[in-house]
């Protein structure tokens, strides 16, 4: 069909969107046209100027599958008033589980709608559904008041609909341009013409006001600089609805100031955002309206202004929440780790401080300010240039993580699916594994043991699990992170370091952990945690140090009168 | 049950494949076991007397040999005086006629069974030897069966695999660990020519049975070396396995061809072939060693320490080492065992060919992989069952031995093997795809979540 070669990404489809003066209704005016008539289009608009006229073949948007039983007599622009996005009555079930129960959702033009609820609430399957990668038992799609049918991701594409997933979908080692137009290359003779998608991808970014280099390499940008690639690639394509899925979740804080301003740029231009964050501070600042799922169901919508947080949380667990952080102090004993003058190249320099038992320390800074490496050397997942360990008192010659958990310290990485579980192995076997020598019997493990202790551990955290032989990638997040903890209480160690203990969880799997620390530190356990939330950071720790390029930049003793400025401005070095 | 199925869903393609070779080789056979032996002698007796000249053939090396001992012996038992037994080629049967017409006997009977009463000689003996036309054939009741899964063809296939199932037993916990040992064909090679110059330095043929022994030993120490060595390689300096192990291919050749001048070695002792074509108890020593070697293997890679981290470092080598798994140590183990168990192919192969000859192995160590691969193990490491990859061995052997049966040419059977080899791991990838997403199986409380 030759309206296919005239997909989005031809030469002439930009400059219309790039430009996009006319508005939000003639912008989307143009992008049906071409959706349900681009052959035609281009017969009667090939100066590619701004279509809102009449089309008189839009027949053959039938077999597309996009628009499907949709009914419409021209493209003139149409009721400005009906939302951008409704979704009516969505259900969706897999064999035994309702993951969707006849949940609706509003989106309007320069909204940002944000979609909160627990890990396994049904945001994922509801985002698979706009997406066209799920299809609804029953339910309805309606784009700008019309009837619209997704059946598969490029129907949403064509629909206007991009998904920035957690994960992003970039190629490392193709240039931020080839990044955009993958796929879609605008080419000449066979030969792609980089001249002029290096122009539109600057456009592109000018549009939300970031500066990138078109000619690097995706591998080697910021986790922020990819996400604002991803939306150039998503405006690229003209979506009309942006959904985001945590994506402040690997941004440092001025990242995520950034990303706000770019949102907020978006929103101006009429696009439609559905913002998933388990933060809900962000939710709080960026959103216009929450909308909350729990167990699959549509709990409740509210204008930003009209709720308070503990209401939302409230919400979102089914159950009254007394306080985020329920901290208790324990008492504090002896001295059971102190390090000093630890140092390794210019990532950590000169750092010592000490726990005592019992005691919380938590360890602020932005990201890159060299916490994780410092809990790496003193665990000896890395190796130090110099610096002395001691634990207990005694002096502790650390090389590698074994010797680390023989003097009874583990560490709970940062990145669990990276480095704290093995994906593809079971809940029992990833809990096992640093337990063997305990379970070992000779050369043999002693599965009875270590079965028993396993099905003890996921009782008493509560792991959601179908069975002990359900492997781990199949868990949702705050349960893998169980398995995590699990895994290391299982020891009984006496220094545990927590790496970003609650990052992309659910409130009530953060709660749980919370009160698991408190239960450590009252067991006389020295607990150090690394937090990039500063009100968690605030709420649950003792005595805070606040680290910079790789030194420690201030230790805050009275955390009760600390505020979240003070701890950013020594965390920026101000 | 159905956990063993999903484990091990391969078990159905090779009955399959044992199915479809029984039908095509269903013909009518002449039993020739101990039951043959008996209604021989039941029919003997009751149709000739005593003092009849009854001639019991069998041919050498084959199953009918000892059917012909046997018969020979019941028959003397019940009192026959005038019983002559041949074993050996149609050629020696032609010579024992000659003497008996020479000698004007009156020949009353010949017995035998199996493939013996095809013989030419048997089948024309009424035009070649006029005088003994009055002598009759005796033979058992012919049967249907199919050629596949007669005794001694499976125990054919069963030689043939040997050498590359014991090698998969250490290729599975290399492949476990997401590595890649390309150097075990080259190392039955170098084991091989290392343990018979080592038995020929110990005395060649008149050595006695402990020097095979030792030169058992030297050869598997030796490949045991070197795996440590790629091992080391690989566990310390992070050069890739593909490549570490390309070059102790080609290096482990080289040397058996140096240390031998390119020559077999055939100055063994007698008691080479013990190992490869002796027998225990009556069952082959080879098939002992088989049975043995994969419960044990079975055994550690499921319920000892070593063998769960194998499969951490697989999984996740750093999550591994974070959770104190001594990884290093374990890569170095890995390599070292396929070695070694390349090492003890040698030995095998050298006991099975009574010689050792520095181009033995060659191309093996694909079909190992193939084998682990085929088992249902995943070369992205993480994933694997020892038990799989003896399945997969065998689908291997056995589709190369039918096609043999059927008389396939070998550039087809090449074709059909490599097929053959895809398909399998084609249904594999199908199969644990859907058991990957449980809730296309109807598994409960496995919904995606958010």
């Amino acid at each position: 069909m030759g309206g296919r070669r005239w997909g989005r990404g031809s030469g002439w489809r930009i400059p219309p969107a790039v430009s996009g003066e006319g508005g939000p209704a003639a912008e989307i005016g143009v992008e049906d046209l071409d959706r349900t008539a681009g052959l035609a289009y281009n017969e009667f608009c090939p100066s590619g100027g701004h279509g809102s006229g009449t089309v008189a073949t839009v027949d053959d948007f039938g077999p597309r599958g996009a628009f499907k039983g949709h009914t419409v007599d021209s493209g003139v622009s149409h009721d400005s008033a009906a939302p951008l996005l409704e979704m009516r009555g969505i259900s969706k079930s897999f064999p035994g589980v309702q993951a969707l129960a006849n949940v609706s959702l509003v989106l309007r033009r320069g909204e940002v709608l944000a979609l909160v609820g627990e890990n396994g609430a049904g945001k994922s399957t509801l985002i698979k559904v706009l997406g066209g990668a799920h299809a609804p038992d029953s339910g309805t799609l309606w784009r700008d008041g019309r009837p619209t049918h997704i059946a598969t991701p490029a129907a949403a594409r064509q629909a206007g609909v991009s998904i920035i997933y957690q994960e992003f979908n970039l190629i490392p080692d193709l240039t931020v341009r080839e990044n955009i137009f993958l796929g879609r290359e605008q080419t000449r003779f066979g030969f792609v013409r980089g001249a002029s998608e290096r122009a539109q991808a600057a456009q592109l970014f000018e549009r939300i006001g970031v500066c990138v280099d078109l000619d690097r390499r995706c591998r080697d940008l910021s986790v922020a600089q990819q996400q604002t690639v991803e939306i150039a690639k998503a405006l690229s394509v003209n979506a009309s609805i942006l959904v985001m899925d945590e994506p402040t979740a690997a941004l440092t804080t001025q990242e995520v100031r950034r990303l706000f301003g770019v949102i907020s740029e978006l929103k101006s231009r009429g696009l439609g955002i559905i913002y998933i964050s388990h933060r809900l501070a962000e939710v709080f600042e960026v959103a216009d309206r929450v909308m909350v799922l729990r167990d699959g169901r549509h709990v409740g919508s509210a204008r930003i202004g009209d709720i308070s947080r503990d209401a939302l949380i409230e919400q979102m667990v089914g159950r009254s929440v007394e306080s985020e952080f329920p901290k208790q102090p324990a008492a504090l004993g002896a001295e059971r780790l102190r390090v000093e003058d630890l140092q390794r190249g210019t990532a950590v320099r000169g750092v010592s401080f000490s726990v005592r038992a019992g005691e919380v320390l938590g360890i602020a800074g932005l990201a890159g300010a060299g916490r994780t490496e410092t809990l790496r050397l003193v665990f000896g997942a890395d190796v130090p240039d110099s610096g002395h360990v001691f634990v207990n008192g005694k002096r502790a010659f650390i090389r590698d993580p074994r010797d680390a958990i023989r003097h009874g310290i583990c560490l709970l990485t940062e990145d669990r699916k990276a480095q704290g579980l093995v994906l593809a192995h079971c809940v029992r076997e990833n809990f096992g594994l640093p337990n063997l020598d305990r379970f070992a019997r000779g050369p043999f493990v002693d599965g009875r043991r270590e079965r028993a202790e396993s099905a003890r551990f996921a009782r008493e955290l509560q792991i959601k699990a179908t069975s002990l032989e359900q492997p781990v990638a199949s868990l949702s997040g705050g349960n893998q992170q169980k398995v995590v903890l699990a895994k290391w209480l299982a020891r009984d160690a006496d220094i545990i370091f927590f790496d970003e203990p609650t990052r992309g969880i659910d409130v009530g799997a953060k709660y749980e952990i919370y009160l698991l620390i408190n239960r450590l530190a009252a067991a006389g356990k020295a607990v150090v945690m690394i937090s990039s939330e500063l009100p968690e950071v605030l709420g649950m720790s003792d005595r805070i140090l606040v680290m910079h390029e790789g030194q420690i930049k201030g230790e805050i003793t009275d955390v009760a009168r600390a505020t979240q400025e003070h701890i950013l401005s020594m965390a920026l070095a101000r | 049950m159905r956990r063993t199925l999903n484990n091990y869903g391969m078990i159905l393609v090779l009955l399959a494949l044992c199915l479809l070779f029984s039908l095509l080789t269903l013909k009518r056979q002449v039993p020739t076991g101990s039951a043959a032996a008996k209604e021989l002698v039941a029919r003997i007796v009751d149709g000739f007397g005593e003092r009849d000249v009854i001639l019991v053939v069998g041919a050498v090396n084959k199953d009918t040999a000892p059917l012909a001992e046997e018969t020979g012996m019941l028959l003397r038992q019940r009192g026959f005086s005038n019983v002559r037994v041949v074993v050996g080629t149609p050629r020696d049967l032609r010579l024992k006629l000659d003497r008996i017409t020479a000698d004007g006997e009156k020949l009353a009977a010949i017995a035998t069974g199996g493939d013996v009463i095809r013989w030419g000689v048997i089948e024309q003996l009424p035009e070649k030897f006029p005088q003994l036309a009055t002598c009759r054939l005796v033979a058992p009741q012919s049967r249907l069966w199919p050629t596949f899964l007669k005794r001694s063809n499976l125990l054919a296939i069963v030689d043939r695999i040997i050498v590359i199932a014991i090698i998969a037993i250490g290729m599975t916990m290399v492949i476990i660990t997401a590595g890649i040992d390309l150097s075990v064909g080259s190392l039955i090679a170098l084991s091989a020519v290392a343990a018979t110059l080592t038995m020929k330095a110990l005395g060649g043929a008149s050595a006695s049975g402990a020097a095979v022994w030792l030169g058992f030993l030297a050869g598997i120490l030796c490949c045991g070396l070197v795996g440590c060595g790629s091992g080391l390689l690989v566990a310390y300096f992070k050069v890739a396995p593909f490549i570490v192990t390309l070059g102790v291919m080609m290096m482990a050749r080289g040397l058996a061809f140096l240390l031998t001048g390119g020559f077999s070695i055939y100055q063994v002792p007698e008691a080479l072939p013990w190992l490869g074509q002796g027998r225990s108890l009556g069952v082959p020593n080879t098939v002992i060693l088989l049975i043995g070697l994969f419960l044990a293997a079975h055994i550690f890679m499921t319920h000892t320490r070593l063998g769960r981290y194998i499969y951490a470092v697989g999984g996740n080598e750093e999550a591994a080492r974070l959770s104190g798994v001594p990884v290093k140590l374990v890569i170095v183990f890995v390599y070292a065992v396929s070695a070694l168990c390349a090492g003890l192919g040698g030995c095998i192969q050298a006991s099975q060919l009574n010689t050792g000859t520095p181009s033995m192995g060659v191309m093996y160590e694909l079909y190992v992989i193939a084998a682990v691969v085929v088992g249902g193990t995943s070369l992205s490491g993480g994933s694997g069952r020892v038990l799989g990859t003896l399945i997969g061995a065998f689908i291997i052997s056995v589709i190369q031995n039918g096609m043999n049966l059927l008389g396939m040419e070998s550039y087809t059977q090449q074709v059909v093997l490599g097929t053959v080899i895809l398909a399998a791991v084609l249904l594999d990838k199908a199969r644990s795809s859907r058991s990957m997403a449980p809730f296309l199986t109807g598994r409960k409380g496995s919904l995606p979540r958010s």
